[in-house]
């Protein structure tokens, strides 16, 4: 195994740990409680038969071990902090501390949903503010800081056109879409009860115009559009798209998993978005956290803010904030109190660190460092579509595959230089497709690492395939078996 | 710096479309040229053509303008301080205050845990996949169901999804819900279902705050898919599980018992007689922060699991034979089955689920139920002292830290005079309980002290 071209990584110790329960026995403590000032009641008696005799095998363990045990296995992540995690559509920027500072600020972490309004100003303030700023982001009127995650908002988008046409005497059957966009985008529409309708792509990877204005007609309530779409391609014929969408009385929907190409730059409300979704931990630096939380705000034009999801966040006028619950058109809730504030904290927060001259600025770098790897890797990697690339870039595995070689072990060959992995087979319109998304967070010195390695991969597959089909040769673990894990699912440690 | 109102921060002079340095920015204007050269392209404009000329922004965004570090932190300080800093809450009512030990967030700060993605690639993401795993497992022995999900938005959604869930592994069409689960869940679930053709009914409760047996019987059809109930309930009365259970099971549906008060597994018997188990994970360890984010977690027996939505984390070994851990069973998912999936659900909740783990793994075996038994006391200790100056409703079934009080005056205006003293009172119950009159629902954690408790209970005597 060669590994002289590696130059972001060197193999170093990695500690060995078990599973918490392995270091559990009896007598061993993590905790101290204060001592109890009132009477101590005896469950039996207070509870009966609803008492509990026994936790089972949760752990015993003392804290040390705690903090050795979570520190160890957390050695063994990948992280932003590491370097570029060139997930396309994933949109992995740095996660700023002040963030995570002013979010523990007592007075906000502390907060109880339901304390009085006139004693949570603060908290509503900093809703009403990011609320405002999203709004002028995205050239929306009106906005929901409710929904849980991107895919909770595309639901949440999808049920306000619902009953906006609902409103209009018909909800409509079916929504339209693209075959390049992510899979909650259908199963939003299942789970809204709408039929779906894949749109197919031209040559150039936008969305084909002839069939749109074939395939949309009364039916038809609306299109999920996510533009720039996963191709990296903006859909230079929108308006065309929005004009198709009114004219037949259907609503246009955008997925804004790809808005770090546009902030600061260009405003769906101003090219004919009628409802969009925002991903805050995308775009505005929320941490993934590993899977989550996110947060998937949605803004909408006028005709649709009856229908938002309650409360809503308004002003008096004293000044004062409150909370609106007296909204008779509306969705309902889709989340119980007012959504992922920790999240609406940190996006402000982010917002403020950057301005409007910030923000324009890391859309230009965003979409600057994926065309610097685009030039930089075409001619070794299959460009599958020609036409120009916004924030994220996507190869196919084409020329690669003469050697047996796919887009997955790339990309697992990618992780022993260092790198984690780009987004592996999606969009499913190319086939065997790498996309790659560097964020504005990425120095010219890390982008090109990333070209070096991805170079020096290209070569691997033509010199040494077994090489690369092998990989990742330097990680604790290597190719683990998913096929048994799914067919025999062991969900849980057992003694 | 008290008064720092955004309005400040907008009114600056506006230097139309100029860039200055930003620090999260790792670029030198040389590098930029160095690109753009390399790209052979002149300005970065360029890059931006396929957007029609009509619809690129020729001026600022309005948004506050670029802040130094410190002027951010002294703005959200001036916020924090306008939430009623430093008050006693007793409030609970489906978030809880319990104490949140400093471990929690010195480990999940670690730039590896918060800064990490979803784990697709396992190689390198075993950290976070042992974490969700060691999640599972501890779920599993608190609710007493043999399998449990990664983590889902919250327990109001994960509730709904439940009702979605039980419908697949029926094949049935309906729901019947308790009028005793939080009333916030009951909307977010009306909200889910109404675009499913999944029509709910609900029932109503007894005199001792537990669910009226005799009208669920009334309720349930041939076509129940499954019945919700709350334990501890939204009166915070426990549920006689084991005997809904059967009723329930008789009529051929599945029982999904939603836990909102984490924590009443440290005292109370495990739901196992469930189907589906659908919690909140909020008390371990995951701050109140004005309602979230918090973590859900959907858990069941092992013959429903390739119906529950939302990620599972499943144990394996690699080429060399040795243990690690993957996501598995993602056939049932939004990103391969696209419309047929078994939600649209994305995301888990993994860092508030690593959260809740840590916590739970700090308390362990004894520690929650040294903290459950607190809790249990606290109240008990509060309702006693409550009985002075109202009616304690629901007295005739066991309770765990929450408790209903009944008063002649008006709970707003009782809550006014509260705020007077710094006190946070319970939380008003009349809007979704008109039945119930002056109602106040009232919640004691380990951290309300007797000092506390005592100072509450004069303050609210007229």
């Amino acid at each position: 195994m060669s590994n002289q071209d590696i130059k972001k990584a060197t193999r170093h110790i990695s500690q060995n740990e078990s599973l918490i329960f392995e270091h559990s026995s009896p007598g061993k403590k993590g905790y101290r409680l204060p001592p109890l000032d009132v009477p101590a009641v005896d469950p039996q008696k207070a509870l009966g038969t609803a008492a509990r005799a026994d936790l089972g095998n949760m752990p015993e363990v003392s804290e040390m071990e705690i903090i050795r045990h979570f520190t160890r296995i957390s050695t063994w992540n990948y992280a932003i902090d590491l370097g570029m995690y060139p997930l396309g559509s994933c949109t992995m920027k740095y996660n700023a501390r002040v963030n995570e500072v002013v979010v523990r600020l007592g007075g906000l972490a502390e907060a109880h949903p339901y304390q009085p309004e006139k004693t949570a100003q603060g908290a509503l303030r900093v809703m009403k503010t990011l609320a405002d700023c999203l709004l002028d982001i995205t050239g929306m009127d009106a906005i929901t800081l409710q929904p849980a995650a991107g895919a909770h908002g595309e639901m949440t988008g999808i049920l306000l056109m619902h009953a906006c046409l609902k409103s209009r005497g018909n909800p409509r059957k079916k929504i339209l879409i693209p075959d390049s966009a992510h899979g909650t985008n259908p199963a939003t529409a299942a789970i809204c009860g709408y039929a779906v309708e894949n749109l197919k792509s031209n040559e150039q990877g936008m969305v084909d115009i002839a069939s749109l204005e074939a395939q949309m007609n009364e039916d038809v309530a609306g299109l999920m559009l996510t533009n720039p779409n996963t191709l990296g391609i903006f859909e230079q014929e929108i308006h065309k798209i929005a004009d198709i969408l009114h004219k037949k009385g259907g609503l246009l929907y955008m997925d804004g998993a790809n808005m770090n190409a546009l902030v600061g730059k260009t405003r769906p409300g101003d090219f004919g978005v009628d409802v969009m979704h925002l991903n805050l931990h995308k775009t505005f630096s929320t941490p993934h956290g590993g899977g989550g939380p996110g947060s998937g705000p949605v803004a909408c034009k006028k005709i649709l803010e009856p229908f938002l999801p309650k409360p809503v966040v308004v002003e008096k006028a004293d000044g004062t904030l409150a909370l609106d619950y007296e909204r008779p058109q509306s969705v309902g809730r889709v989340r119980m109190f007012y959504g992922n504030f920790g999240m609406h904290v940190r996006a402000l927060s982010y917002i403020m660190a950057n301005g409007p001259d910030g923000l324009r600025q890391t859309t230009e770098d965003a979409v600057l460092n994926a065309n610097y790897i685009r030039k930089n890797l075409q001619g070794h990697y299959d460009l599958p579509f020609n036409t120009p690339s916004m924030h994220e870039v996507v190869f196919s595995d084409h020329t690669q595959t003469e050697k047996g070689i796919k887009t997955g072990d790339i990309a697992k060959r990618l992780i022993d230089y260092g790198f984690h992995p780009y987004t592996v087979s999606f969009p499913l319109v190319v086939h065997g497709a790498l996309m790659i998304e560097p964020t504005e967070s990425e120095s010219l010195e890390e982008l090109d690492l990333f070209i070096d390695a991805m170079k020096s991969i290209a070569r691997e597959c033509q010199d040494d395939p077994e090489l690369v089909k092998a990989a990742p040769h330097n990680t604790r673990v290597s190719r683990l078996d998913e096929t048994a894990a799914a067919r025999k699912p062991v969900l849980r440690w057992k003694p | 710096m008290l008064n720092f109102q955004i309005t400040q921060l907008l009114n600056y002079p506006i230097t139309q479309l100029q860039n200055s340095i930003m620090r999260y920015l790792p670029k030198s204007p040389a590098d930029r040229e160095k690109m753009l050269g390399n790209i052979g392209i002149k300005s970065v404009d360029d890059l931006f053509s396929p957007i029609p000329a009509q619809y690129r922004l020729t001026r600022d965004l309005k948004v506050p303008r670029q802040m130094g570090e410190s002027e951010i932190i002294d703005y959200f300080r001036a916020r924090a301080a306008e939430n009623a800093e430093g008050y006693s809450f007793f409030l609970g009512a489906g978030a809880y205050r319990h104490y949140r030990p400093v471990v929690i967030d010195a480990l999940i700060s670690r730039g590896e845990f918060f800064t990490a993605y979803t784990p697709y690639q396992p190689e390198i993401a075993q950290g976070t996949l042992q974490a969700i795993f060691e999640f599972q497992t501890m779920v599993c022995e608190l609710t007493g169901m043999e399998v449990a999900n990664a983590s889902m938005y919250d327990g109001s959604t994960g509730a709904a999804e439940a009702l979605l869930m039980a419908v697949r592994v029926t094949g049935r069409k309906s729901a019947v819900v308790a009028k005793t689960v939080h009333p916030e869940y009951r909307e977010v679930i009306n909200t889910y279902v109404q675009h499913q053709g999944l029509p709910v009914s609900y029932f109503g409760y007894l005199e001792n705050g537990r669910v009226d047996m005799a009208d669920l019987e009334k309720k349930i059809t041939d076509d129940t898919a499954c019945v919700l109930i709350q334990s501890p309930n939204f009166f915070g009365t426990i549920e006689d599980v084991a005997a809904i259970a059967d009723l329930v099971h008789k009529k051929g549906a599945l029982l999904v018992v939603s836990i909102a008060e984490a924590l009443s597994l440290g005292a109370v018997k495990p739901p196992v007689e469930a189907d589906i188990v659908s919690m909140e994970s909020q008390s371990f360890g995951v701050p109140l922060g004005y309602g979230g984010p918090y973590a859900g977690v959907l858990a069941t027996k092992e013959k429903f699991v390739r119906q529950i939505p939302g990620r599972l984390v499943g144990q394996t070994t690699d080429q060399n034979g040795k243990r690690g851990f993957v996501l598995t069973l993602s056939t049932r998912e939004q990103h391969i089955r696209r419309e047929k999936a078994t939600s649209n659900i994305c995301t888990n909740q993994a860092l508030i689920a690593t959260m809740a783990t840590i916590y739970m793994t700090i308390y362990g075996r004894e520690g929650l139920k040294e903290l459950a038994l607190q809790n249990l006391s606290k109240a008990t200790y509060a309702a006693g002292e409550f009985a002075k100056k109202g009616k304690i409703l629901f007295a005739g079934a066991p309770r765990f830290n929450e408790f209903v009080v009944q008063t002649k005056d008006d709970p707003k205006q009782i809550n006014d005079r509260l705020l007077e003293k710094k006190i946070i009172g319970g939380f008003p119950i009349g809007r979704y309980y008109p039945e119930l009159g002056n109602a106040t629902l009232w919640c004691c954690t380990e951290l309300n002290t007797k000092e506390q408790i005592d100072a509450c209970v004069q303050a609210v005597g007229q």
